[in-house]
């Protein structure tokens, strides 16, 4: 008993020792601790900013530093919700731009489904080595700036810019097809920025999926194009869940995107809550945009929630 | 049937990646154009818009501060992530878990209008309240940037420890030893090189981040993507084609560098389980 003693305060570090005297005096189990670390950091600065932002939302726009306050004319705190969201849903102009947003996230997500689905397929059906080299090279564009893959788009699709030239030096065209500006560009710029976080997802599920059942149903007369729809797509659903929701929900918000590719009509309501912001300074005014796009994304974020912790308990 | 579809598969691998390279690629090109028009060939120049670049006096300092945020801020977010993934793989059970996990998921997706005006709404009230943080600049870019990587980095390391193995930490602590001991002997030695590319994830995410950075930063502190942003919208620039033909280089080297290493290191462990069970068998 002695001995087993002496051997374990030798194998004790001297700094984990002392941390674990401290902690044991202060009744702080170890385990509480691990968790509450990330916790408590993600409480303050991801959890609780959502109630502050929920608390400006209804507060009077002012000429100070910080430019709003609770207290009306006659210094009464009074929530005013008639100056914030009042205006969301009297002008005509935060509803379009709301409603634009959520139509173009949509129709971008269904295009990066169509796009990035067989190619996700394709992948999986490679060999392994080869597999490998396309996963990289999915991956790579990621790691590449952002904002640098979206300027490359203004070179491509500007009047003088690449692909105007090599139509009309093909002859296909007289004169340049004005792509820039447009919601043609901001659709392109969606789709090309968010296909990676598409086809992921996919990819990690159809690489995992029995290949022995389409084997099967095609053995029992099935046709591959029938298994693929009755089989493969049903089966890959969870992938086609999360994928959409990494596509769908950062794309509502967009602001870069339709900022630098999109025209004036492009109207976004993630552009319309930084001018807000930073152009009109009417801080009550872009709170409510904020709470009104997360009242939107709520269920989006729940399936995409479930989902991650379906997935975690699959694996373990 | 078989062989058509997989051509047509094969041939929308080729279409994608197209579609996936080609814009980077047009920005390496033009870097290498010797006109001010980014989109006319006026003739092939090696250094031009990389001397200019060199030359730029705004453009290096918001790297040099962009490079210094970056690491700080992967640094501590690689901390606060590697637990975060740890405590969603071996704590299945505790007083809100569910609200922790999605904490840790929802940054992953958030708008980034939204992360960075709640951010600097908290930073205003906490100022007000504590006096803590003075003004913006430095340190709420940074405690924002860490914010938003560690939901990366926490992913990565959620599902390096999923498929860990436990038998050598259980021989550890059967060998008497304590469970911090175990973490930082066994535990954290073995899952370092994915702690690395967490590390260099964050690193690259807080090096591009505009929206977010917008937001939480005052005036002194203008970001490498704050400088381009600003550059772009004016419109296009041969500097910014030869910037980003460096970022794309040293991007480039990173990763096919670390894949060629990983396909190494996972060939030496296929090495290693043969010759185990051979060893096995003759026993």
């Amino acid at each position: 008993m002695a001995a087993t003693e002496s051997a374990r305060s030798v194998s004790r570090l001297p700094a984990s020792s002392w941390i674990h005297n401290l902690l044991q005096s202060l009744g702080i189990r170890g385990r509480t601790l691990v968790i509450a670390i990330p916790f408590l950091w993600l409480l303050l600065y991801f959890f609780l900013p959502f109630l502050i932002v929920l608390k400006v939302s209804v507060a009077f726009i002012t000429i100070a530093q910080p430019p709003y306050t609770h207290y009306n004319e006659a210094g009464h705190l009074v929530f005013n919700i008639g100056d914030s969201y009042g205006r969301l849903v009297s002008d005509a102009l935060y509803i379009k731009a709301y409603l634009n947003s959520m139509v173009v996230a949509a129709i971008s997500t269904i295009i990066c489904l169509v796009i990035g689905y067989p190619f996700a397929y394709g992948m999986a059906r490679c060999s392994h080595s080869v597999r490998n080299i396309l996963l990289m090279l999915v991956i790579l564009p990621f790691w590449t700036s952002f904002l640098i893959r979206v300027y490359a788009w203004i070179g491509l699709l500007k009047n003088n810019g690449l692909i105007n030239d090599v139509l009309i030096w093909i002859g296909l065209i007289d004169s340049p097809i004005g792509m820039m500006n447009t919601n043609f560009a901001v659709y392109l710029g969606i789709v090309y920025s968010y296909l990676p976080f598409m086809i992921l997802p996919l990819y990690a599920n159809l690489e995992k999926m029995d290949m022995s059942l389409i084997e099967a149903a095609t053995d029992l007369g099935c046709k591959p194009l029938k298994a693929f729809f009755v089989i493969t797509v049903p089966l890959s659903f969870p992938g086609i869940v999360a994928g959409s929701m990494l596509v769908f929900i950062p794309a509502v918000g967009e602001y870069v995107i339709p900022e630098l590719l999109g025209g004036p009509s492009s109207l976004m309501i993630g552009r319309v809550l930084w001018s807000e912001f930073f152009s009109n300074r009417d801080w009550p005014t872009a709170s409510a945009v904020a709470i009104a796009i997360l009242l939107a994304l709520v269920v989006p974020l729940m399936i995409y929630q479930k989902y991650q912790d379906k997935e975690l308990e699959k694996e373990s | 049937m078989t062989n058509r579809l997989s051509w047509f598969v094969i041939l929308w691998l080729v279409v994608v990646f197209a579609f996936l390279y080609a814009p980077i690629v047009s920005v390496v090109v033009y870097s290498f154009n010797d006109s001010k028009l980014v989109t006319v060939w006026g003739g092939f120049t090696l250094d031009r818009w990389y001397i200019a670049l060199a030359n730029d006096r705004q453009i290096i300092d918001a790297a040099v501060l962009s490079l210094e945020i970056a690491a700080i801020s992967s640094t501590l977010a690689t901390i606060l992530g590697t637990v975060a993934g740890y405590v969603l793989v071996r704590f299945p059970k505790f007083m809100g878990r569910t609200a922790f996990s999605g904490m840790v998921n929802a940054p992953l997706v958030m708008p980034e209008v939204i992360t960075g005006l709640s951010m600097l709404l908290l930073f205003i009230s906490m100022e007000q309240l504590i006096g803590w943080p003075q003004g913006r600049g430095l340190t709420t870019v940074v405690i924002a940037h860490v914010t938003f990587t560690l939901s990366y980095i926490a992913v990565v390391m959620r599902s390096r420890f999923l498929t860990l193995d436990l038998s050598l930490e259980e021989a550890a602590q059967d060998l008497g030893a304590r469970p911090l001991k175990v973490f930082f002997v066994i535990t954290l030695p073995i899952v370092l090189p994915a702690i690395v590319s967490g590390w260099l994830l964050g690193f690259t995410i807080s090096l591009d981040d505009l929206v977010i950075t917008s937001f939480t930063n005052g005036p002194g502190t203008t970001t490498l993507p704050q400088v381009v942003f600003s550059k772009v919208r004016l419109g296009l620039d041969p500097k910014i084609n030869a910037l980003a033909t460096i970022i794309i280089a040293i991007v480039s080297i990173g990763v096919i560098f670390a894949t060629i290493h990983m396909r190494r290191q996972e060939k030496q462990r296929q090495r290693d389980e043969q010759m185990a069970i051979r060893a096995i068998a003759k026993a």
